[in-house]
């Protein structure tokens, strides 16, 4: 923690930033320094560590401590990061084809152990460092380089991820919305254990306008909405739809039509341990429901850095031996 | 009865996976021990688990070679085979002395048991033992008659057949049955009904022997009277690990190992795992990659980060070890090399990963190379890996095998705080004038370390290409043209802070023999034998291969043969003729996957010697 009191300058490094004009990646990193001076950690604290793709140029531009590892290993580089130093704050800037395909191993894992770091991934939908391929998000069907004839692959969906590894925090948002981003970047940090934040990325020269359905202004009132803890589900232009619960399946219904009331609509409880509406919210997706955005899930459990540390610190009180020489002395010796 | 002396005396053990085998051999290096001998064990066993009963795929060994004089390898033919069972008799057959004793168990050799293990007359019966001592004794019966009114179940009772063998054993060797008794004090502590049992069976098995005045003559192997000093029976693993925590403590840095579960690495991460009393961190991996690269992560936040594989996991490391001498990051690396290649054989000794440390890497990826030459002496080369990959800030592999990492000998325990000095070159905050991560010391060309946590200190690294000095990402030609000779040149130079090779015999003469890591102690055995007979001849072993000591072309220079031995297809000779075209190399390999004996070295030795 620090008293110190920064501004988004103190976060900028003197790297000149090469993403193509137009990239979403932009608005994240103004969002990230915009958001880093709120968190309360002082700045040699801080450490953001990457994989391979656009995404992962990012802790470049950072002026914190950082790692460009390699391809899918951001999250284990993180990982010996924060278990060996615990008292770091560490971010992980990765994308679609780093985190959901090469590094997808590490992913599930990283969050079944409930590792306190951030991860922020830049769903693009595109392999675009390697300029076109299609990667584990492209939706079905979709050509690219390397599918000239359609996809025939099913998708993951991030999410999905997330909630069957048990993460403990997973939280959506749009590069198109700074003020959104900002804040969640802002929770994310809070949380203690792994946050994953989704953000719905524009790769401006291989994949244009993939989410502009959710995006576009003329849309975006009525294809999103912004999930608050202890809130009500309620979107729209006109604020007047919200999402019910019918049997095991959620619904779309409009406030005053039916007879539904605001008292119907579902209230977002984003701490409860049980993750199955979760995983309903997670998932709605476009022409049938709006696309959530906002901290769906962020619960407590036990942090395996945290229990690292108590064990360790148990096991010291515990031990009569005190160095390596103690060690190489106990137990079973001769004296000849 | 007569008591004949002996110098040395190799024993082996043979059973069932199940048959505590290990424990037997366990206890009888333990008390040779406690009886002052010089002592090595190397146990020989399946990679199944438990392997069908009786069958030879299932048998499992434990040797141990105890000497009044210094042991230096695990043994050749055994002089006294313990067979708990018809199998374990038929596979340990081509390794045992003309002459031998033999301990075995009458009741196992019925027609099942024969047949399971491929005998078509029972060895018992026909002249095949003819040459052999042979006690037979009813173990079976015996333990069960013994431990009849205990009222444990038979299954429990069988397992404690190997103490009646073991009481036998003793005896014949006029040891010291109250240290037999007392190691099964010490290993069943938390359960007294099983010590009572044990206990019953080896005084049984001991009055067997002495009662029945079976055997005529009985040995005894005198106290190693050049051992003095405090000691303990230590595996090549167990010795890596607290290696490699004594070099952290001195560093004062904290130790972090990131691994996954492989033969016959996992020892180094079970032994760590135990160690929090003293702030070691071990991370249980989701594979060999995060290992590695959990470990490099650690480093760059100011740990010593390690991590333990053997061949097929160092090959998933591959791209991580390159980022960690892209990043000149500290990183120690342990193989503990198995036969080879793919799965191979998990459980079984070779060498062959060298060319892999030396080369396995995609683009110009210089690293240091040790390799440990017994299984104390791991723990040196594991301090020795941790000091320089932390005082010269590059990855170490450390090569290490399944015969030093299983096996086990007696280890001087050292002074700890006479270990030498190691200091990282790390800086202090707030660097004046900003911290760059490839300013280099001019002596050594290693780069100073900076940790997350330090204030002003903020920087990057990463796998790409990075500028000279600044650390920038530079993709320019002659910056990448100086990098490469950098970090080779400062790979290089670690040979002005490592000990020169050392020599046994003469300087020059006809024929000198190479060996490098874990043969040392065969090849050293095979080239005393010669001296002794008078011959001339030279060897030296090799613990420094990359880089090689700064006296290597000197000491392999002078002879008219210099015949290099190593368990693979020729990889370090091949090594040394590229860096020294002008020597005469010839070659001696074993790709049997099991350590080199001392009589088929001295058989080669003395050919070479005719033939020049």
């Amino acid at each position: 923690m620090t008293d110190t009191k920064y501004t988004r300058k103190d976060f900028v490094s003197d790297q000149e930033v090469k993403w193509c004009a137009g990239c979403g990646d932009y608005s994240i990193l103004a969002a990230v320094t915009n958001a880093l001076p709120e968190i309360g950690v002082d700045k040699k604290d801080i450490v953001f560590v990457s994989g391979i793709g656009c995404s992962s140029r990012f802790p470049y531009y950072v002026d914190t401590y950082g790692v460009h590892s390699l391809h899918g290993r951001a999250n284990p580089i993180a990982t010996g990061i924060k278990v060996s130093h615990p008292n770091l704050s560490v971010w992980i800037t990765t994308g679609d084809g780093d985190s959901m395909a090469i590094g997808g191993n590490h992913f599930i894992h990283l969050l079944r152990r409930n590792i306190d770091v951030n991860l922020i991934m830049f769903n693009n939908q595109i392999y675009g460092l390697t300029k076109g391929q299609y990667s584990p998000t492209t939706p079905l069907g979709q050509k690219t380089k390397t599918s000239p004839h359609g996809t025939i692959e099913h998708p993951f969906k991030p999410a999905e991820l997330v909630m069957g590894a048990e993460g403990t925090f997973y939280a959506r948002t749009v590069d198109t919305n700074p003020k959104m981003m900002k804040e969640i970047f802002i929770e994310a940090a809070k949380h203690n254990g792994a946050s994953v934040v989704e953000v719905l990325q524009n790769c401006v020269i291989f994949n244009n306008n993939t989410h502009h359905n959710i995006t576009d202004k003329e849309v975006r009132d009525d294809n999103q909405i912004y999930l608050h803890h202890g809130e009500k589900m309620i979107f729209g232009k006109d604020s007047n739809k919200g999402i019910v619960l019918e049997g095991l399946k959620l619904k779309v219904v409009t406030v005053g039509e039916n007879g539904v009331t605001e008292a119907d609509i579902l209230t977002h409880d984003a701490k409860d341990k049980d993750g199955t509406l979760h995983y309903l919210l997670s998932r709605m997706s476009l022409p049938d429901f709006p696309v959530a955005m906002g901290v769906i899930r962020s619960v407590d459990a036990a942090v395996y850095n945290e229990s690292l540390e108590a064990q360790i610190a148990e096991v010291k009180n515990l031990s009569k031996i005190k160095n390596v020489s103690d060690l190489v002395n106990s137990g079973e010796t001769f004296t000849l | 009865m007569n008591v004949v002396e002996v110098e040395k005396i190799v024993v082996k053990f043979a059973g069932d996976s199940g048959d505590g085998m290990q424990l037997s051999g366990t206890q009888f290096s333990d008390t040779s021990a406690i009886g002052g001998n010089d002592l090595l064990t190397f146990p020989d066993f399946p990679s199944e688990i438990r392997a069908p009963q009786g069958t030879l795929s299932g048998v499992s060994g434990y040797k141990v070679h105890i000497g009044e004089i210094d042991i230096y390898t695990s043994g050749g033919a055994a002089d006294i085979l313990v067979a708990m069972n018809p199998a374990a008799l038929k596979f340990n057959m081509h390794d045992l002395k003309s002459g031998a004793t033999i301990i075995l168990d009458s009741d196992i050799f019925e027609p099942k048991n024969l047949l399971k293990a491929g005998y078509e007359s029972n060895p018992l019966e026909d002249e095949s033992l003819s040459n052999y001592t042979v006690i037979a004794a009813p173990i079976t019966t015996m333990t069960r008659t013994i431990l009849k009114e205990t009222g444990l179940d038979t299954k429990t009772i069988d397992k404690s057949r190997n103490q009646f063998a073991s009481g036998i054993l003793f005896f014949l060797l006029n040891r010291n049955l109250d240290e037999g008794i007392k190691f099964l004090q010490q290993k069943f502590a938390k359960k007294p009904e099983l010590v009572k049992s044990n206990v019953n069976v080896i005084k049984g098995g001991w009055n067997y022997a002495y009662n029945l005045q079976l055997i005529h003559t009985t040995y005894r192997v005198n106290p190693n009277l050049n051992k003095k000093g405090k000691f303990r029976n230590i595996t090549g693993n167990i010795a890596t690990a607290w290696g490699l925590m004594a070099a952290a403590e001195k560093a004062n840095l904290p130790l972090f190992l990131g691994s996954y579960p492989i033969t016959p690495a996992t020892d180094i991460l079970q032994e760590l795992a135990k160690h929090k009393e003293l702030g070691v961190k071990t991370f249980q991996a989701e594979d060999e990659i995060a290992g590695v690269i959990s470990a490099i992560g650690a480093s760059y936040a100011g740990s010593l980060g390690v991590t333990s594989t053997s061949g097929p996991g160092l090959s998933l490391k591959s791209e991580a070890l390159g980022l960690a001498v892209m990043t000149e990051l500290p990183l120690v690396v342990v193989d503990v090399q198995r036969g080879g290649p793919s799965t191979g054989l998990p459980t079984k000794t070779e060498q062959s990963d060298l060319m892999q440390a030396l080369y396995g890497r995609n683009g110009e990826a210089p690293m240091i190379i040790l390799a440990a030459s017994s299984s104390s002496d791991c723990f040196d080369f594991a301090y020795e890996a941790a000091k320089l990959s932390l005082e010269h800030m590059t990855p170490v592999i450390l090569l290490t095998d399944s015969y030093l990492a299983n096996g086990s000998e007696l280890w001087s325990i050292p002074d700890i705080s006479k270990l030498p000095a190691i200091k990282p070159p790390l800086v202090k905050e707030n660097v004046e004038g900003g911290y760059q991560p490839y300013l280099r010391n001019p002596k050594n060309l290693v780069r100073n370390w900076a940790i997350p946590g330090q204030a002003g200190n903020q920087h990057r690294v990463g796998g790409l290409e990075k500028n000279d000095v600044s650390g920038s990402v530079s993709h320019d030609p002659l910056n990448h043209a100086k990098m490469v000779e950098l970090r080779a040149q400062k790979v290089e130079k670690v040979a002005d802070y490592i000990s020169k090779q050392t020599l046994n015999g003469p300087k020059s003469g006809k024929l000198l023999v190479v060996g490098w890591g874990s043969t040392k102690g065969a090849i050293f055995t095979a080239w005393n034998q010669l001296k002794n007979e008078g011959k001339i001849i030279s060897s030296t072993n090799f613990n420094y291969i990359m880089p090689l000591p700064s006296n290597t072309e000197e000491i392999l220079s002078g002879y008219d043969e210099v015949l290099v031995c190593e368990l693979n297809n020729g990889q370090f000779v091949n090594y040394l003729r590229a860096k020294f075209p002008k020597i005469h190399f010839t070659q001696y390999n074993k790709n049997e996957a099991q350590p080199f004996m001392v009589s088929e070295l001295v058989e080669k030795f003395n050919e070479t010697l005719e033939a020049l």
